[in-house]
């Protein structure tokens, strides 16, 4: 397909994937505020951290108050990765590859920009904002599923699916960096009541606490750790996401056989192997901060891979660089 | 809500009512449906089709999208309908007309004998800016120049149809017809169903079928794409619409490089040559190697890759010389050289301000006539005599004073109108008409009904979407139908 097409694709399932984790994170965020005791704080601050943009905010906000965050993570048009950020850039993605996408999905997307854009300007529509991210998480969702059901299974599906299953891994090692400062900071302090709360809003904001329960009946944070780094079967676990990141790549490289010098696939086969052989034990020991740094490490390496393997302008075959920057 | 005191205006023609203030025909059926309705339910159906248009982002932006203002195009609920006789007549005439531009352009181009016969003056050939220089001796596969035609009708008082310009460069519009056709048929589905309605919905295979037949010679299985300037075209939705319902792919300038005079597309695999290409951009900024320097959005070295034959343009470079609308006028005079026939269309009675005597009377009638640019669109610089200031036409003589041959005038031809949903009731406002053409040599193809354009203010004639106009579902009715 088109490198630039390809590129698109990706990143409007990036964009998506992150406005859907964003949404679902500020919601469950929200609901825990209303379990911890009076006397603790209630945390916002974590979700600009999670949004990775921690500067910007400290430069348009004073203080990190509910009101405040909930405006830089939801519309704050000068944050990039605000919800409204993300939808707008899905859709403008979503946009340029009209051609290649469903009719459905990019109904689907816009309706849900021209929605939360329309919030935006006037507010007296936003009933709340649990049900206005509840309502994001879903159409998210939804786009997702349609995808999954109305396109063929060609590059223009692995290169969305790719750049989804890129964010959401992300995501997984941010969630659990940022509630590793919250929750680990004192190794022997683990466990209590209030933990048991953290690590379980922790499971929900990645859609995973039902799952988990059905394997462990008790929270306990290696388990965690376990579930949401290692575990194979659930979705949204950094395994399980480069499981399909292989199964995508494979696929890819079947239809693109001409061009593969550097594979991206044995990056993440590599890093996979190497998971494979991890205990959540193993992970803490080394130091849950460490470990998830290297694993973003790792996850911009496999991006930078695609990137220049498929997306990137060539030189014509016998052309040199130089010559095609002239032209 | 119903049709009761609808008052046809009685200085032009309606398409659905009779000088009575009866329904035609043809109109019958949508009258009784529309008269049915419950209260509020016309309007009801009005927003649905408004808000169906938002979602499918069918769109332009006023400001920009930081304001998030996003409007659509203005869509009006009452179709116009046209009955299967009248439709057998504006077919035939305008593949007639097709037949004799292409064969203008392609004699134009290479023999030039319309102008040694003296039936054109050839001055106003060679003054033309929309005359390539470039396209000098070409023969394109199949000699076709015009392959995709929107051709603006406008039907007078008289009720006939006349021909107002002929749009051979990139005509667009064609994606609110299919659109608009969608959601009628959603929104009105028994007054549809019981109407006989021709369908529409077959055009992007007839034009993936025109690119298929046009491909360089020795290619039988052609790689085929759309070329847009990008997203911020205004018509890039369409680019996309028909991309898509071709299932072919759209590609921009930078996806597409020259290589020894074959154009490749840059794939994720490597590069894959291009053998037809359906552009969206003008001549001037196809490629900078050969036109306009400092465009960003053409290809480098594809004329050269057009002239060696390697690839098929559509439409070809130069067509804009056809519709130049001093050349307009000669139209008839092409029917008559080329094909040894009467036009079947007529066109508008047109004055040359090149001619002495033309001008001169031109110059005099500025109030009642209607004056335009050779080669603006879009409603722009053009003087609509009637509706014009003291000030504007000083201002406009001394143009064609300074350059008469980018001039023409018309006499104010009054518009058809349809009955339009205005707040809570009809009223009649003017249309024009355009069919969609394709031209793959064997045949001509022209798609039954086309867009109607309409303007939304009460008593103006400028139906131009960047002028304040909407657009209409155009009905053209099965022959067994009336």
């Amino acid at each position: 397909m088109l490198s630039r097409v390809a590129y698109t694709l990706y990143w409007m399932q990036r964009y998506r994937e992150r406005a859907e984790n964003t949404a679902r994170c500020m919601n469950v965020n929200m609901l825990l505020g209303m379990d911890l005791p009076y006397y603790q704080e209630k945390q916002w601050y974590p979700m600009v951290q999670i949004s990775g943009n921690e500067k910007l905010f400290k430069k348009r906000y004073k203080e990190a108050t509910e009101e405040n965050v909930k405006e830089f993570v939801t519309f704050d048009r000068e944050n990039p990765n605000s919800i409204l950020s993300c939808l707008s850039s899905a859709r403008e993605n979503a946009r340029q590859v009209r051609e290649t996408i469903t009719s459905e999905m990019w109904n689907e997307l816009n309706t849900m920009y021209l929605f939360v854009n329309e919030v935006n300007h006037n507010r007296k529509k936003l009933s709340s904002f649990y049900s206005l991210y509840n309502r994001i998480t879903r159409q998210c969702q939804l786009v997702t599923g349609i995808a999954d059901t109305t396109m063929s299974r060609t590059d223009a599906w692995h290169f969305g699916r790719l750049g989804a299953l890129l964010e959401r891994s992300d995501m997984t090692t941010r969630l659990l960096d940022v509630k590793y400062f919250m929750l680990v900071p004192d190794p022997e302090g683990v466990g209590g009541p209030h933990d048991n709360i953290q690590w379980s809003a922790l499971l929900r904001s990645v859609s995973g606490y039902e799952m988990y329960r059905k394997l462990w009946q008790q929270i306990h944070y290696l388990n965690v750790v376990q579930f949401l780094v290692l575990d194979k079967d659930f979705p949204r676990s950094i395994i399980s996401c480069l499981d399909r990141i292989t199964h995508s790549l494979t696929d890819i490289a079947n239809d693109n056989k001409n061009t593969i010098s550097k594979n991206p696939l044995n990056q993440v086969l590599e890093l996979h192997a190497q998971m494979s052989q991890l205990t959540s034990k193993e992970i803490i020991n080394r130091g849950l901060h460490e470990y998830v740094d290297y694993l973003q490490q790792k996850i911009i390496e496999i991006d930078t891979t695609i990137f220049e393997t498929f997306f990137e302008l060539r030189a014509f075959p016998g052309q040199t660089q130089k010559q095609m920057q002239e032209s | 809500m119903h049709f009761n005191d609808y008052q046809p205006n009685s200085q032009c023609y309606d398409e659905l009512f009779d000088a009575d203030g009866k329904a035609r025909d043809c109109a019958k059926v949508l009258i009784e449906r529309i008269n049915q309705l419950a209260k509020g339910e016309i309007q009801r159906r009005q927003q649905a089709a408004e808000l169906a248009l938002l979602n499918m982002g069918i769109t332009f932006t006023l400001a920009s999208d930081q304001q998030g203002t996003e409007r659509i195009f203005p869509f009006d609920v009452v179709p116009r309908i046209i009955d299967a006789k009248t439709w057998q007549a504006i077919d035939t005439g305008l593949q007639q007309r097709i037949r004799a531009l292409n064969l203008f352009l392609q004699d134009i181009y290479n023999e030039q004998r319309i102008l040694k016969d003296k039936v054109i003056p050839r001055e106003i050939i060679e003054s033309a800016a929309t005359f390539r220089k470039e396209c000098v001796g070409l023969k394109p596969p199949k000699d076709i120049w015009c392959h995709i035609t929107g051709t603006d009708l406008i039907r007078g008082a008289d009720g006939v149809y006349y021909v107002l310009e002929d749009n051979l460069r990139c005509p667009s519009g064609v994606s609110y017809v299919l659109e608009n056709r969608q959601i009628m048929k959603r929104i009105f589905p028994s007054v549809f169903e019981a109407s006989h309605v021709r369908p529409v919905v077959d055009y992007a295979e007839q034009l993936a079928c025109t690119m298929q037949a046009v491909a360089p010679e020795g290619v039988t299985d052609p790689s085929m794409v759309v070329l847009t300037p990008g997203i911020h075209n205004s018509a890039y939705f369409e680019h996309a619409y028909l991309a898509q319902q071709m299932g072919i792919q759209l590609v921009q300038g930078g996806d597409l490089v020259v290589e020894n005079k074959h154009v490749y597309k840059r794939m994720t695999d490597g590069f894959h040559p291009v053998h037809v290409i359906y552009r969206r951009i003008d001549d001037v900024f196809l490629d900078p190697k050969t036109f306009r320097k400092d465009s960003l959005i053409g290809v480098p070295g594809l004329m050269e890759a057009y002239q060696a034959g390697n690839v098929t343009l559509m439409n070809a470079p130069g067509t804009g010389v056809a519709d130049d609308k001093v050349v307009y006028k000669f139209v008839p005079d092409m029917i008559k050289y080329y094909l040894g026939e009467e036009a079947l269309l007529p066109n508008v009675p047109t004055y040359l301000c090149t001619d002495d005597k033309e001008r001169e009377y031109v110059l005099k009638n500025l109030e009642t006539l209607v004056v335009k640019s050779a080669n603006e669109a879009g409603g722009y610089g053009m003087l609509i005599g009637p509706a014009s200031t003291a000030k504007e036409r000083k201002e406009f003589a001394q143009k064609i004073k300074d350059n008469p041959r980018n001039f023409m005038a018309q006499p104010v031809v009054q518009l058809s109108q349809v009955p339009t949903l205005i707040g809570n009731r009809f009223e009649g406002r003017h249309v024009d008409l355009r069919p969609y053409i394709l031209n793959r040599g064997s045949e001509v193809f022209v798609l039954p009904g086309g867009l109607t354009r309409v303007a939304l203010k009460r008593g103006s004639l400028v139906v131009n979407s960047s002028q304040g106009g909407g657009s209409k579902d155009t009905w053209v009715l099965e022959e067994s139908a009336c």
